[in-house]
C-alpha cells in the first residue's frame, strides 16, 4: 500500500495553543481517487485540511506528498508542489474581478497555460463566464464557491483539496458543484480530497471515505460501505438529507 | 441647524419663502449660541485688569453667514439634491458614454501640468511666477509623489504604514549628507537615496512581516519616530535639530548650473537675465517627471506578477499563500518599492530646500500623506493626485485669503485653521464618498490576455 499513495498522512497531531485538535490522524489518498472526510462541526476536518498546507503546522507525525515529506515546508512551497485548495470560507479575492481571481490561481506557471485553463474553467462553470468582469465579493455564494474551485484548478493541481464546497448553498447548486468534481475526476483523473458535513452527497461522490470524531479518524471504508453503515447513518445521515 | 419644517407645511410652502423663514430661525439660534461665545470676549487691559471686549461686528458677520448658508441650502441646495435623486431614480443604470474630458482625463491633466509654468510665467511674469510654481506646483507634486509611493504599500498591498515619512527623511538626509560632504551630483545621489530608502524599507519590513492592520500601523508609527529621533540625537552626523544647510543645488544634467556665481550659470550660457525662477521651473519639471516615473512604474507593476500578488495580498493573505505566493517577499518588495519612491521624493525635497532638519519629518507629514491616499481612493493614481491638489493646494490658498481679515479681524490668520479645514474636508469626503474620490479600481485581467512570459512572441495566433 505504501508508495502508491499520492498523499499520506501518518499520525498527525495538531494543536491550537494547548488544545489538541488532531489526535494522531492517519489518512491516505491514492492517485486518481476522490476521498471524502466527513464529521460533525468541530471534529477537526478543516484543521486537517489546513495542516496539510502547514498552517497550523503538525506538531508530530508526517505528511508525505508524491514521495516528498511536506510536513515542515512553508505554505507557498507546499502549494508549488501542485496541491491546490478551495479553503474553508472560499477565500476568494473580493475586490478583484472573476478574471483576476482566476489569474491569481495561474501565478505558479506565470500564466503560461492561462488562456486554455480559463476556457476549461468556463466550460466547467459556465456561470462564471457570465460574471467575468464582476468583482468577486459581489458574486452569490454558489458562484463564489465555483470561483474558488476554478481558481484552485488554474494552478493545474495534482491534488485538489475542497473544504466544505456545499456549505450554505442551495441543493441545486450543490449538485452542480459535485457534478463538476465528478466530471474532473473522470475526464482528467484529478485526485480530490474533500471535507464535508453533507455526508450523503460526499460519500456518494467519493470512492472512499473517512469519518472523523473529536480529532480522531474513527471509521474508514468505501463510500458505499460507509453509506450503509448503521452508525454513520445514525450520526450523519438520518433526518433530513435530500 | 436643528430647524426643520414639518412635511405638511413644508410641502406646500415654496422653497424661497421656506428658505427665508428657516434662515431667520437659523439666525436667531446662531445669535443665541454665539452671543456669549463670540460677541463678548474677556481680555486684559494695560493695567492687568480683566475687561470685556465687545465684538458686535464679528458676531453679526457669523450670524449673517449662518443665515445665508441656511438660505442657500434650503432654497437651492435641497431642491437640487431632490431633483438629482429623482433623476437618478428615473434613469436606472444608464451607463452613458463618458464625455471627452472624462475619457481623456489623464492625458489632459498631464498636458496641463506640462503647460502650467509657461502659463504662469506668461501671465504673472518671471518673478511673479515663483510663488505659483514653487508653493503650489512643486509643493503639490512632492505630495503627489509621496502619496503615490505610499499607495503601493497601503493602496495596493494593503499594509497600513503610518511611518512613511521615515523613508522621505532617509532620502533627504542621504542627499544632504552625501551631497554636501562628497560633492556628488544630484543625478548620482537620486538613485542612491532611492536605494537607501528601499534598504530601510526592507529593514522595517522584516520585523513586521507577521503583523497586520492595527498592530502593523503602530509598529510603523514607532519606526517613523525612531528615524526622526535618531536624526535629532545623532549630532555628529546629522547636526541634530539644527539640521544641514548648504545642500548643493541640482544642475541641469551637469551642463548648466543654477548658481549665479558659477561660470556655466544658466543666465550666462543662454544669455538671459538672471532670475531665481529658472531653478524653480526646472525643479517643477524635475518633480513632474519623477511623479510620472512613479505612476508609470506603478501601472506597469500592477500588470506584473508582483503587482498582482500585492493586490491579492491586500485581499486575503491566507488565500495568497495557498496559491503558492511567497508572502514574505511580496511584502518586502512592497515596502521596498514604496520606500524607494519616498527616498526619491526626499532627495528632491533636500535639493529644493537646500536645507533639511528633523522638523520636516514629523508624524503629521505621514498622516497627511496617508490622508491623501485614503481621500483619493486607495489604489487610484488619478484620485490621489486630485486629493493632493485639493489638500495641499487648499492649505496654500488659505494663505492668500486676505479678505477674511476684513471679516474676522486683523489678527485672524487663516493658516492656523489649516488642520481644522483638513479635518472637515476629510469628514465630508468620507461621508460623501467612503471609498475616496475614485473608489473603483481598474481590472488588470481580461479574457484574452497576452501571455506574460516571453513565449508570447514565439507563438502566433494569440491576443
Amino acid at each position: 500500500m505504501a508508495g502508491e499513495n499520492l498523499l499520506d498522512i501518518r499520525g498527525v497531531e495538531t494543536f491550537y495553543g494547548n488544545i489538541r485538535a488532531l489526535n494522531g490522524v492517519d489518512v491516505s489518498v491514492k492517485e486518481g481517487e476522490i476521498v471524502a472526510l466527513i464529521g460533525a462541526n468541530g471534529a477537526g476536518k478543516s484543521t486537517l485540511m489546513m495542516t496539510i498546507f502547514g498552517a497550523p503546522r503538525a506538531r508530530s507525525g508526517t505528511i508525505t506528498f508524491a514521495g516528498t515529506d511536506i510536513t515542515r515546508m512553508p505554505t507557498h512551497e507546499i502549494a508549488r508542489m501542485r496541491i491546490a485548495q478551495s479553503p474553508e470560507g472560499r477565500r476568494i479575492f473580493p475586490r478583484m474581478t472573476v478574471m483576476e481571481n482566476l489569474q491569481m490561481g495561474a501565478s505558479l506557471d506565470n500564466l503560461k497555460y492561462y488562456n486554455e485553463d480559463v476556457e476549461k474553467v468556463f466550460t466547467l462553470f459556465p456561470r462564471l463566464k457570465e460574471r467575468i468582469g464582476q468583482r468577486g465579493g459581489t458574486l452569490s455564494g454558489g458562484e463564489q464557491q465555483m470561483l474558488s474551485i476554478g481558481r484552485a484548478l488554474m494552478a493545474r493541481p495534482k491534488l485538489l483539496l475542497l473544504d466544505e464546497p456545499s456549505l450554505g448553498l442551495a441543493p441545486l447548486i450543490v449538485r452542480q458543484i459535485f457534478d463538476a468534481i465528478r466530471e474532473l475526476n473522470r475526464t482528467e483523473g484529478l485526485t480530490v480530497f474533500l471535507v464535508e458535513q453533507n455526508a450523503f452527497g460526499a460519500l456518494k461522490l467519493a470512492a472512499r471515505g473517512y469519518v472523523m470524531v473529536n480529532g480522531n479518524v474513527t471509521m474508514s471504508g468505501s463510500g458505499k460501505e460507509l453509506l450503509a453503515n448503521p452508525e454513520v447513518r445514525a450520526a450523519y445521515l438520518e433526518g433530513g438529507h435530500h | 441647524m436643528a430647524v426643520t419644517v414639518s412635511p405638511s407645511s413644508g410641502a406646500a410652502a415654496r422653497p424661497i419663502t421656506r428658505a427665508i423663514r428657516e434662515s431667520l430661525f437659523a439666525g436667531v439660534i446662531s445669535f443665541g449660541l454665539f452671543f456669549l461665545l463670540i460677541g463678548l470676549k474677556t481680555d486684559q487691559n494695560i493695567r492687568n485688569e480683566l475687561v470685556l471686549v465687545q465684538r458686535w461686528g464679528l458676531l453679526a458677520a457669523v450670524v449673517l453667514i449662518t443665515m445665508a448658508g441656511r438660505f442657500l441650502y434650503v432654497a437651492f441646495g435641497q431642491p437640487a439634491l431632490e431633483r438629482r435623486k429623482a433623476a437618478q431614480a428615473n434613469a436606472p443604470a444608464s451607463t452613458a458614454e463618458p464625455g471627452f474630458i472624462r475619457r481623456n482625463f489623464n492625458a489632459i491633466g498631464i498636458a496641463a501640468l506640462f503647460l502650467f509654468p509657461i502659463l504662469v510665467v506668461s501671465t504673472a511674469g518671471l518673478q511673479g511666477s515663483l510663488k505659483w510654481v514653487d508653493n503650489f506646483g512643486i509643493q503639490i507634486l512632492i505630495y503627489v509623489m509621496l502619496a503615490w509611493g505610499l499607495n503601493i504599500v497601503v493602496g495596493l498591498a494593503g499594509l497600513l504604514d503610518l511611518g512613511y515619512v521615515a523613508f522621505y527623511a532617509v532620502g533627504a538626509y542621504a542627499y544632504a549628507l552625501l551631497g554636501s560632504h562628497f560633492g556628488l551630483s544630484f543625478w548620482i545621489l537620486l538613485p542612491c537615496a532611492g536605494l537607501m530608502a528601499a534598504f530601510w524599507g526592507v529593514i522595517l519590513g522584516f520585523p513586521v512581516l507577521r503583523l497586520r492592520g492595527d498592530y502593523l500601523a503602530i509598529v510603523t508609527l514607532a519606526f517613523g519616530e525612531i528615524i526622526r529621533l535618531v536624526l535629532i540625537n545623532w549630532r555628529e552626523v546629522t547636526n541634530g535639530s539644527a539640521g544641514i544647510s548648504g545642500i548643493p543645488k541640482v544642475s541641469f544634467f551637469g551642463l548648466m548650473s543654477f548658481n549665479i556665481s558659477d561660470d556655466n550659470y544658466i543666465g550666462k550660457v543662454l544669455e538671459i537675465a538672471p532670475s531665481g525662477a529658472y531653478y524653480k521651473i526646472f525643479l517643477y519639471y524635475l518633480i513632474l517627471l519623477l511623479c510620472l516615473l512613479t505612476a508609470f512604474v506603478t501601472i506597469r507593476l500592477r500588470r506584473m506578477p508582483v503587482g498582482r500578488a500585492w493586490e491579492a495580498l491586500r485581499e486575503d493573505e491566507i488565500a495568497c499563500r495557498s496559491l503558492g505566493i511567497n508572502t514574505t517577499t511580496t511584502k518586502l518588495t512592497a515596502f521596498a518599492t514604496g520606500a524607494m519612491f519616498g527616498g526619491f521624493a526626499g532627495s528632491f525635497f533636500a535639493a529644493r530646500q537646500g536645507f533639511v532638519s528633523p522638523e520636516s519629518f514629523v508624524f503629521i507629514e505621514s498622516a497627511i500623506i496617508l490622508a491623501i491616499v485614503v481621500l483619493g481612493g486607495m489604489g487610484s493614481l488619478g484620485g490621489i493626485a486630485v486629493a493632493a491638489a485639493v489638500m495641499i493646494g487648499g492649505t496654500e490658498i488659505l494663505r492668500e485669503l486676505d479678505f477674511l481679515k476684513a471679516i474676522f479681524g486683523r489678527d485672524f490668520t487663516p493658516e492656523l485653521y489649516r488642520m481644522l479645514l483638513f479635518g472637515i474636508a476629510m469628514v465630508v469626503v468620507m461621508l460623501w464618498k467612503p471609498r475616496g474620490f475614485v473608489g473603483s479600481r481598474e481590472p488588470t485581467a481580461f479574457l484574452k490576455e497576452r501571455r506574460a512570459v516571453s513565449g508570447s512572441f514565439t507563438k502566433e495566433g494569440h491576443g
